[in-house]
């Protein structure tokens, strides 16, 4: 899918500080000396299955699918795996590619702390320095994971500036890049900034796909109507899409947090609600104002709070391969709820979105037609979050 | 071809940075003529962007001060339409690919011509992106200038002969702001930069005293100054443009 200039039709490209362009022009290269190369590949494969726990489940939600009366559904359990979602996947790959460069430090965003802990676990490892930036706001959302950060070793810097959120954590991990390169690779958590970072992002989570369609030709002998996952940057979501993006009959779902609903000012629903513009490295859509500044985004989810989305997701939307549709903090936290009790699963508040979505289309679907729902993350870290907003304090 | 050429034929070149808008747009007008008439020979003026992963703490505060009060593109527009009533100092925009990109490119670009800007310095646009705003710069007359970082190494020949305007080497890794020391190679730098374009080139990033701009200035065709002048008008508030048009006194002379 991605041209030469790591364009995904007019998407992407490398928006950044010509400090940082020899620093992505090495990592491209070594990128693609290594995915071909047997070596890697097998010391890649050897950590996803042994220590990473994949390959990870396809669950028959029986009961859920009895209970919506519609598509069979299936659950891609991303939960599952070493650390609780699917970030683990990419800084796997990223870790190890950095470590064959002779990096010897690792720096990383993080909104929710799940890519934060994954880069902090392979950090830990691998025996490297790590240093992760999270926007202050979400240090006090996520306080459970700062700590697992910590006691993996790594050094957390709450981000003050701007909204201090997702997006001002991406900043100043690229400002912390430019003044240190030699020795530091970035481990961008997500299908976005300049190319390369989301096509070996894609690259690395796109293991998801690939499972998926293993699993169901074996479990139904046919691929799924649809795959449903959410999207912040969107690497959960690439990587649940990728080798179905070929197959036109299966209908590829993103769902957008749409906060306090799209019409509201308080919405993180970039696909619905955004332009076209640059940003981050990356021309893609984003929330913005008529002077091209950034808006402040808002979501329950801190996953998901962020003002863009990875290219290649614009890329798909331009040409209809896939669908953006937004869901609720409300409509959330009720499939959170529902998923927990009607499965025996708790979600991540972000993949919750996207159960969420799937309540809303099982219904509307034949008995004979397969929904698959990625459930990206595992929802412990957001218990008190929506005990909070259910209107009951609990302490951890 | 702007006017970009005229700020080197003064000697050495002292080119200081403003962030439009901090704390208001008529301080900015003060400051900008305070400087012209202090022996500015070059201004950049910097449009403020929401999240501007360039700079460091001091300018970042600067635009988050500008932005929350209310100043935006068309305002700044209109702030250079006035200033060109009697500044005649060649002026170039800073600021990033989104603000120009989201007004439209061609509108933006056709705007800076219109009221006398020369240049368009975009941290965020490398070699590899300017085609997104080259053809339109020419086709204005606006020049594109061009960033070369101490880790450009086998870059810079290549960044150098495609430059237009000047080039703006950046003296240190990391963000704006002001530095105890300079520690790149910066003669070897504009040795590549000579063998490749005629050009003039000036060094930015972390210059604050005399003694350093003298140095920069000795290396290269001038000095380029953000956050030092940025933190005295954040200092002084609206009585910032005594104390610029000093400090741009002083350093000019020490340029010599």
């Amino acid at each position: 899918m991605t041209n030469p200039n790591g364009r995904f039709g007019i998407h992407g490209g490398q928006y950044i500080p010509e400090t940082l362009m020899n620093a992505v022009i090495e990592l491209e290269e070594a990128y693609n000396h290594y995915k071909n190369a047997p070596e890697f590949n097998r010391e890649l494969e050897e950590l996803f299955n042994e220590y990473a726990g994949r390959p990870s489940r396809l669950y028959y939600a029986e009961k859920m699918t009895e209970d919506l009366g519609g598509a069979k559904i299936y659950l891609k359990r991303e939960d599952l795996n070493h650390t609780g979602a699917h970030k683990i996947n990419n800084v796997l790959g990223q870790a190890l590619l950095a470590k064959k460069m002779g990096k010897t430090r690792l720096i990383a965003e993080t909104g929710a702390g799940q890519h934060g802990v994954a880069t902090a676990t392979a950090a830990a490892l691998m025996g490297m320095e790590c240093v992760v930036f999270m926007g202050e706001e979400d240090t006090n959302r996520q306080a459970l994971n700062v700590y697992r950060m910590r006691l993996l070793g790594a050094e957390v810097i709450p981000v003050k500036t701007g909204t201090a959120t997702l997006k001002d954590a991406v900043s100043e991990a690229m400002r912390e890049w430019t003044s240190r390169i030699s020795d530091t690779h970035y481990c961008l958590g997500s299908v976005m900034g300049p190319h390369p970072f989301p096509t070996i992002v894609r690259d690395f989570q796109a293991v998801i796909s690939k499972e998926i369609k293993e699993q169901i030709m074996q479990k139904e002998g046919r691929l799924p109507d649809a795959v449903v996952a959410c999207v912040g940057g969107g690497s959960n979501a690439i990587g649940s899409f990728y080798h179905f993006i070929e197959d036109e009959g299966v209908r590829l779902i993103g769902c957008e947090a749409a906060g306090k609903g799209i019409d509201s000012f308080e919405t993180a629903a970039t696909v619905n609600t955004g332009r076209v513009g640059i940003f981050h490295g990356m021309k893609s859509y984003f929330c913005q104002d008529e002077y091209g500044q950034i808006a402040p985004v808002y979501s329950i989810s801190a996953g998901l709070d962020y003002p863009g989305v990875g290219p290649e997701h614009a890329y798909l939307h331009d040409i209809g391969r896939a669908e953006y549709v937004p869901v609720t903090d409300e409509e959330a936290v009720n499939a959170f709820e529902y998923l927990a009790r009607t499965e025996g699963i708790i979600p991540a508040i972000e993949s919750a979105h996207a159960v969420a979505h799937a309540m809303k289309i099982a219904p509307e679907m034949g008995r004979d037609q397969i929904i698959v729902i990625t459930v990206s993350g595992r929802g412990d870290k957001d218990c008190a979050a929506i005990a909070r907003y259910r209107g009951e304090d609990i302490y951890e | 071809m702007s006017n970009i050429g005229k700020a080197f034929e003064n000697g050495k070149a002292f080119i200081p940075f403003i962030t439009c808008g901090d704390p208001d747009l008529e301080t900015t007008a003060a400051v900008v003529r305070a400087a012209a008439a202090n022996g500015a020979d070059l201004i950049e003026l910097g449009i403020p962007f929401s999240d501007p992963t360039a700079e460091g703490p001091v300018i970042q505060g600067a635009n988050l001060r500008a932005l929350n009060g209310g100043v935006t593109t068309d305002k700044i527009f209109d702030l250079v339409r006035d200033l060109r009533r009697d500044v005649e100092v060649p002026m170039v925009f800073m600021t990033y690919a989104n603000v120009v990109f989201s007004y439209g490119s061609e509108r933006f670009i056709s705007t800076c011509r219109e009221i006398g800007i020369d240049g368009l310095i975009l941290p965020d646009v490398p070699y590899e992106e300017k085609e997104e705003f080259l053809p339109i710069c020419r086709r204005y007359g606006v020049d594109l200038i061009s960033l070369i970082a101490p880790t450009s190494e086998d870059r810079i020949a290549m960044i150098a002969r495609e430059a237009e305007g000047f080039l703006y080497i950046v003296s240190s890794l990391g963000v704006t702001g002001v530095r105890s020391e300079i520690k790149t190679d910066l003669g070897a730098i504009v040795e590549t930069v000579r063998q490749n374009t005629d050009i003039p080139c000036a060094i930015g990033f972390g210059i604050s005293t005399p003694e350093q701009a003298a140095k920069m200035a000795g290396i290269s065709d001038g000095a380029i100054v953000g956050s030092a002048i940025v933190r005295l008008i954040g200092e002084h508030g609206k009585d910032a443009p005594e104390y610029v048009g000093e400090y741009v006194k002083r350093m000019k002379e020490a340029l010599g």
